[in-house]
């Protein structure tokens, strides 16, 4: 089996516009990881379990192991390295640091990028709706506690602000 | 208890390596890129258990993007000389057979062979074109059945030890442990009350988010450079230089960010295999699993077959304890019986007492520690014992633990005797708590309690801090950082030296740069790294009082340290900072260094309450409040050891209601996937409280004593108590799954 024809694919890359070559195989974590460089999304089951990899398309969170690079063409994307905006820190990723929501940290840039798409869109989310919400991240370290009370305290600096 | 006022001890900063966390710049081994590398893949054994005949990788060799291929070929004979990890020891040559398959595969997931490509679908499809031809022998994954006599042998050399005395004929149980104190058989002629019951557990997964990987890159002079997931860099160096049979201090291990371990990242599986693809094709290489590979191929913990039997007296006093416990050692020995059987008895003063414990090899993968090992298994059964003794007597089931919990001078029946603990005081907290003096109402609901203890140890730790010309510290040392320990580190360093946290800066070191440290695991690093680090801060004010001594023109004896770091004599008193700068603009330039090892065990001691609702229709278990209590001697940083309280509880929870390898009739595993293996979601749990216990350990300069691995022991226990209190039906098998409660109380239903 050799390789395929590699494929050319523009898209927005955390703001910025950004051109890669894929094979069609390819996941879109893998070329965020390999091509581009974006380590910050990780790979912990490849089939989309654990929520690791998650990463906006379009605004909407994604498990980027489950789509193709070549699917992304004239996308949207947001990675946890594009949340931080300039060198301030994300409300919920202030939160997670206060609030010790994250122990070996290998999910956490796939809570933060899941939980910021859930207070987008509800910054007064419930303890329920945000448990049912970030339930396709796993975390093996935290028992989730600390990560539900950091979303919550995030959603609330959010609204205050806004 | 202790009343000193701590500055930095007991508050809660930020952790230090925190802001690289969160925005995705931190760096795990798979984040790793060196210019050249190519990527690994390992093939595996699709059997449980066959001779390997033959291997042709000759069309994989010739794969265009193909650099190296190895087999067990390309690995050296070794020994079987034992080595020392740190927590815990290996037989060398069954290391080595473990990460590639010799003669014979002992489980499916067994390495047996690996391809280094340009790009790991190269490698992967290559991989696929080695043949490799198998006959398939007989294989067995149940303990029980791997004991009998005419079981499948897994090693034909393998004969049981059996506290120093050999067997003659070949078997599957490589040791049999055995411990007693007092006359047990007497003890139970003299009880008036006994219980007893046979228990099982499955195998489980630490389930690290992480899967295994590595970079290796064998450079032309020798020097084998490795980057690794590992707890352990110094256990990882010797395995790997061991396996290899090159001298240690050709290796350099340089521990990256670790996606969790809870003991499964201390063997090594990958490195020397990555290493030899690394010689073969002269360029670095990354392997990493996949999921699959880490259910099938890594190191679970083992499944168990218990009979425990607790005698009592009339008044509640607990007089006579016998065990037989068999434990799954997994292909190749040494698993977790010896801490099943310090353990089954070790929350309790029983005066007479008899364990015997097997260690039994089987068709699974090679068992490894997972939070408190072997420790879990046992409290699911003499907790639930306890609860059925105090039933018998008419007894509550705290008085009961109360009446009997051990204590100092207390002695377990592997022989020590206990120091100071704080196991009553934990249960004193269950007593005073919030939740146990609120009423559970409502139908098919039950509340559950049971303790728990590890042992933790102490082992060999190192620091070394460097002063900055602003008197701010660079700490070097040399444990693992999985849950924040780089931070309650640096916490027990500047309090010493009446500093704050974020004047520390914390690293971690390679094996060429850190001193010689144990691994992270044993909960062992916040207590045994964290004293290394006061002790290099205690040596830090030594050097500094005589050098100040010049400065000042007194003597160094007339120099006093305060509790705040203060340096006073010669008529002033100079903060650490000030006194630092002063060295540092007259010549001095200082470093502060310790290595220790102690060898007293921490005796983490907890207790746990649980409040769950049955769905009679299903079987399922919903956690309605938890609340895990510990003895953690002193929290350094209470945020993270809640987040340790919390994170060992949910694991429990999930080893209780869900988490298995369910084996298929061929002996392989049908659910090697997070989806089927189904690990507690967001959505499974409820909020866990936590109330933090501090009764002060001597042993350590601010009391601590570890607190990670306790909190895994008493969930199954706690939950099957309560599945009991809520169903009248007494859960002995873990997982306690919807269909298993349900048939449970079935059959139950049916018999009445």
């Amino acid at each position: 089996m050799s390789a395929s024809k590699k494929v050319h694919v523009t898209t927005t890359i955390n703001g910025e516009s950004t051109d890669f070559l894929c094979e069609p195989r390819h996941s879109l974590l893998e070329v965020l990881r390999d091509n581009l460089g974006l380590t910050g999304a990780k790979e912990g089951c490849n089939n989309g379990n654990c929520g690791a990899c998650t990463v906006l398309l379009n605004g909407r969170p994604v498990d980027s192991c489950l789509v193709l690079g070549v699917e992304v063409e004239g996308a949207e994307i947001e990675t946890v390295e594009g949340i931080a905006c300039s060198s301030n820190l994300h409300p919920v990723q202030e939160c997670f640091l206060e609030g010790a929501a994250l122990q070996c940290g290998i999910c956490t840039p796939g809570f933060l990028v899941a939980s910021k798409a859930l207070l987008d869109k509800d910054p007064n989310a419930s303890e329920e709706t945000i448990r049912f919400d970030l339930s396709g991240n796993l975390c093996r370290c935290t028992g989730y506690d600390k990560i539900v009370r950091a979303v919550q305290a995030a959603g609330q600096q959010m609204s205050a602000e806004a | 208890m202790t009343s000193t006022q701590y500055r930095v001890i007991g508050s809660r900063p930020v952790r230090h390596d925190g802001a690289d966390k969160v925005t995705g710049k931190a760096i795990y081994t798979a984040d790793t890129k060196l210019p050249g590398m190519l990527a690994g893949f390992v093939l595996r054994s699709p059997h449980a258990h066959a001779k390997v005949v033959s291997i042709d990788t000759s069309e994989a060799e010739a794969t265009p993007g193909v650099h190296a291929v190895v087999t067990g070929k390309d690995f050296p004979n070794v020994e079987n000389k034992m080595a020392d990890l740190g927590e815990g020891s290996v037989n060398l040559a069954y290391l080595s057979s473990n990460c590639m398959a010799q003669q014979k595969v002992l489980y499916r997931g067994h390495a047996v062979a690996a391809v280094a490509a340009t790009d790991v679908h190269i490698a992967e499809a290559a991989a696929k074109k080695i043949k490799v031809e198998y006959e398939v022998l007989d294989s067995v994954t149940w303990v029980l059945d791997a004991m009998k006599e005419d079981a499948p042998l897994l090693h034909d050399d393998l004969v049981t030890d059996s506290m120093g005395d050999k067997a003659e004929n070949p078997s599957n149980v490589p040791v049999h442990l055995h411990f007693e104190k007092g006359d047990a058989a007497k003890a139970f002629e003299e009880a008036d009350v006994i219980v007893e019951r046979e228990f099982k557990t499955a195998t489980v997964h630490q389930g690290y988010i992480e899967p295994h990987a590595v970079v290796a890159d064998y450079n032309e002079d020798g020097r084998l450079r490795i980057w690794t997931a590992t707890q352990g860099s110094f256990t990882a160096r010797q395995q790997t230089a061991e396996v290899l049979q090159i001298p240690l201090g050709n290796v350099l291990v340089t521990p990256c960010e670790i996606g969790g371990g809870f003991g499964g990242k201390i063997t090594v599986y990958l490195e020397p295999t990555a290493a030899i693809l690394s010689k073969k094709s002269g360029r670095p290489v990354r392997i990493t699993m996949t999921r699959a590979d880490v259910f099938e191929a890594s190191g679970p913990t083992p499944g168990s077959f218990m009979r425990v039997k607790i005698g009592a007296k009339n008044d509640g006093t607990m007089i006579a304890g016998e065990a037989w416990l068999a434990y799954d050692a997994g292909a190749y020995p040494g698993g977790m019986i010896g801490p099943g059987c310090m353990c089954v008895f070790s929350c309790y003063d029983i005066e007479h007492a008899v364990v015997d414990g097997y260690d039994v090899c089987l068709n699974k993968p090679k068992t490894s520690a997972y939070r408190a090992p072997g420790a879990t298994q046992v409290a699911f059964a003499t907790e639930q014992l306890v609860d059925e003794l105090a039933a018998k007597l008419g007894m509550c089931e705290l008085e009961i633990r109360q009446k009997n919990a051990v204590k100092e001078g207390s002695r377990r029946v592997d022989g020590p005797v206990y120091p100071p603990i704080g196991l009553e005081e934990c249960l004193q907290a269950v007593q005073e708590s919030d939740h146990w003096n609120t009423p559970l109402e409502g139908p098919n609901r039950g509340r559950g309690i049971a303790a728990g203890f590890w042992f933790g140890c102490g082992l060999k730790s190192s620091a070394a801090c460097t002063v900055n010309s602003d008197g701010t510290i660079n700490l070097l040392e040399g444990s693992t950082d999985i849950g924040g320990s780089r931070t309650s580190i640096a916490m027990q360093l500047a309090e010493v030296l009446g500093l704050e946290a974020d004047d520390i800066n914390p690293m971690v070191g390679d094996t060429d740069t850190a001193g010689y440290t144990d691994v992270t695991g044993g909960s062992r690093v916040t207590f045994a790294t964290g004293m290394a680090a006061y002790e290099a801060g205690r040596d830090l004010q030594q050097q500094m009082k005589t050098l100040a001594a010049d400065l000042w023109d007194c003597s160094a004896d007339e120099i006093t340290v305060g509790e705040d770091g203060a340096f006073t004599g010669a008529g002033k008193t100079v903060g650490f900072k000030e006194l630092a700068t002063e060295l540092f603009q007259a010549g001095e330039h200082l470093v502060g260094r310790a290595t220790v090892s102690p060898e007293c065990p921490t005796n983490g001691f907890g207790a746990q309450i649980a409040d769950i609702e049955v769905d009679p229709e299903t079987g399922k278990v919903t956690v309605l409040r938890y609340t895990t209590i510990q003895d953690a001697g002193k929290a350094i940083h209470p945020s993270y050891v809640e987040g340790q309280l919390q994170g060992g509880t949910v694991q429990g929870i999930g080893w209780a209601l869900n988490e298995e390898y369910f084996y298929k009739d061929d002996d392989t595993m049908a659910n090697a996937s997070f989806l089927d293996y189904r690990m507690p979601t967001m959505l499974d749990v409820p909020m866990i409280d936590t109330i933090i216990v501090e009764t002060g350990n001597p042993d350590h300069p601010y009391g601590v004593r570890g607190v990670g691995e306790t909190p895994i022991v008493p969930p199954p226990a706690a939950l099957a108590n309560a599945i009991f209190n809520a169903t009248d039906t007494r859960m002995t098998e873990l997982p306690m799954s919807p269909p298993k409660l349900w048939k449970a109380m079935q059959s139950k239903q049916t018999s009445e």
